[in-house]
């Protein structure tokens, strides 16, 4: 999976090196106009193309396989009886979940910087705020933004943990999880539901222009981590209530 | 057998009223079993009959609708943390990564017991797999082991620290007949080490040749319970007289208070060639533990002018027992 999302901003930067004439502003994904001034705008296009769909997906992926996926092959008992503990066993989930979450983006970031760097010309950095950064600068806001995007997929990860903690086929809590992040985006884009948009989890999933500004403004960040960490709270809540009193009869 | 367990016996496992109900399916109804320590025990039942789920239950894996479990000497699954790191287990069959090795399986599972050191893992994983007859394939993938190896690596896991008691949920299942044997002299070693031993099982004849104790679970009922010897000596005895005067030996043999029936009729007993014994039938009867003696019988018989041409006291074997408490009938129970 890491190696598809790797996959991404390689195949970005290829069409945009081989297209002749160079992307119009406004057309296509954010970001794509600027890739051939600048090598570095390929990560942060990358992601752009990935927070919808790929990165959610691979995330619902491993979220959902967590609990239900060692149910499926039997060793959810063996991890018990050895004991594991149920507490101890969602925490190191959760935790491989969010590790998964940073492996994913951080293979976006790292990919693309390689092949933009490799394609096209690197230099300082014009952000958004007009002011010009040293690509050492911009390298750390690249991360910056993998940061932000991994935080956003935490509250997605816990939605799937506790969704692994209702079933033993680990394909039927993958494919619930990834449904609930399209779900999500959609309502999310319907303007009769604009009440319910700050509560969803993928309300602030696209906002991370906001780092790339001068100076960082970091509401967006807060309010981002506030939720990811509110819905972490109350699915972990929900996961552990599930869990711990669960027959496990596979 | 209806015997009171005995309190001064120290017990490896104690349920009192167990209990557990799937919907309105009663799997495991009110189950009191008994496991002294330092016996190898021997939990039997058709299929379905409730083995693996009192097991679950005892190790906490499922909850209880009613009643309580004991393991060790603590309540279950309060205490189970403290139970569980001595007790090894294995539970309707192995469960294990496909994508990795064997032995990397039983290291993963060994690096989440918090009691197990980390520093002796190497050794006592290689030691495991060398008990049961793994130590060749040991890098090969779980994914491609046989149906038996993977039974043998389940086997492992459960022996990877040494424990008080173990619980192997149909330890044989899928394995050759070297492998069977494997696992009964290691039932053997390990109840000589000291270490309780819970096996679930069908086999009767293997139950036979390791158990010291028994118990009978039948549609969720425990029907039965006490030592090997206790558990046969309940099952009654036959007596099976090959003649040709059937009716003649009917009737001495209910005079003698017994209640006879022909099992063969005449001409099909003489098995052996004899020109004598082409008439031959066989009439038997049941044998209360209290009644005459053998050769009282026999005499009685020759005294009716029986022409009695064999005579047999048999033992009800523990298969007969088994089918006794849990009946003949093939179908699942529920
Ligand atoms: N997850 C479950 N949901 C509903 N019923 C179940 C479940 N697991 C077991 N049962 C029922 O409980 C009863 C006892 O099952 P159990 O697995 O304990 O039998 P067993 O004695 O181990 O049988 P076997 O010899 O085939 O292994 C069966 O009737 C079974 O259908
Ligand atoms: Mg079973």
């Amino acid at each position: 999976m890491l190696l598809a999302l790797a996959a991404v901003p390689v195949l970005i930067a290829v069409a945009v090196r081989l297209s002749s004439s160079p992307p119009e502003p406004g057309r296509g994904p954010p970001f794509l106009d600027r890739v051939t001034q600048n090598g570095l705008f390929v990560s942060i296009t990358a992601l752009v193309v990935c927070i919808p769909l790929f990165l959610p997906l691979t995330v619902g992926v491993v979220a959902g396989d967590t609990i239900a996926g060692e149910a499926n092959l039997g060793t959810l008992r063996y991890l018990l009886v050895v004991p594991a503990g149920r507490v101890r066993l969602l925490l190191v989930k959760f935790a491989g979940a969010a590790a998964f979450c940073l492996a994913a983006t951080l293979t976006v970031v790292a990919s693309g910087a390689l092949i933009g760097a490799a394609l096209f010309p690197v230099g300082p950095v014009t952000l958004l705020s007009g002011d010009t950064i040293s690509v050492g600068e911009s390298i750390l806001r690249s991360l910056l933004v993998a940061g932000y995007v991994t935080v956003s997929l935490l509250g997605l990860s816990a939605i799937g943990l506790f969704i692994s903690t209702l079933t033993v086929v680990p394909v039927g809590a993958m494919a619930a999880t990834i449904v609930l992040s399209v779900v999500a985006q959609v309502l999310g884009a319907l303007p009769q539901f604009e009440w319910l948009h700050p509560w969803l989890f993928s309300h602030y999933w696209l906002d991370f222009a906001d780092l790339l500004r001068q100076p960082i403004a970091w509401t967006s960040f807060g309010d981002n981590a506030l939720l990811q960490a509110g819905y972490a709270a109350v699915f972990g809540a929900l996961a552990y209530g599930r869990f711990v009193t669960k027959d496990i009869l596979s | 057998m209806g015997e009171q367990p005995n309190p001064a016996v120290e017990l490896a496992i104690e349920t009192r009223g167990l209990t557990k109900r799937f919907g309105h399916q009663t799997a495991v109804n009110a189950v009191d079993l008994a496991v002294p320590r330092g016996s190898v025990f021997g939990f039997l039942g058709p299929n379905g009959s409730g083995k693996t789920t009192t097991i679950r239950l005892a190790l906490g894996l499922a909850a209880a609708t009613s009643g309580q479990v004991s393991v060790l000497g603590q309540t279950m699954p309060g205490r189970l943390k403290d139970v569980l790191p001595r007790v090894g287990a294995l539970v309707e069959g192995p469960g294990f990564y496909p994508f990795l090795s064997g032995a990397a399986n039983l290291h993963r599972l060994d690096s989440a017991d918090r009691y197990a050191p980390s520093a002796t893992r190497r050794a006592r994983v290689h030691r495991a797999l060398d008990r049961v007859g793994l130590g060749h394939a040991a890098g090969k993938k779980v994914g491609a082991y046989s149906l038996g190896m993977k039974q043998r690596l389940g086997l492992a896991n459960a022996l990877l620290m040494p424990r008080e008691l173990l619980v192997l949920d149909e330890p044989t299942n899928g394995l050759d007949p070297q492998g069977t044997r494997e696992v009964r002299n290691l039932v053997r070693s390990l109840a000589a080490e000291g270490t309780t031993v819970f096996v679930s099982s069908h086999l009767l004849a293997e139950v036979e040749q390791m158990c010291s104790h028994i118990a009978v679970m039948s549609v969720g009922s425990l029907v039965a319970q006490g030592t090997l010897d206790e558990l046969r000596r309940a099952g009654e005895s036959r007596v099976r007289v090959r003649t040709p005067d059937i009716a003649a030996a009917l009737r001495v043999l209910a005079a003698l208070g017994l209640a006879p029936e022909q099992t063969e009729p005449p001409g099909r007993a003489g098995g052996d060639g004899n020109d004598d014994s082409h008439d031959d039938g066989v009439v038997s009867a049941p044998l209360a533990p209290d009644s005459r003696p053998a050769e009282a019988i026999v005499a009685a018989l020759v005294a009716g002018g029986v022409r009695v041409r064999g005579f047999t006291v048999e033992r009800a074997s523990l298969e007969d027992r088994f089918v006794a408490l849990t009946g003949e009938g093939f179908d699942i129970a529920q």
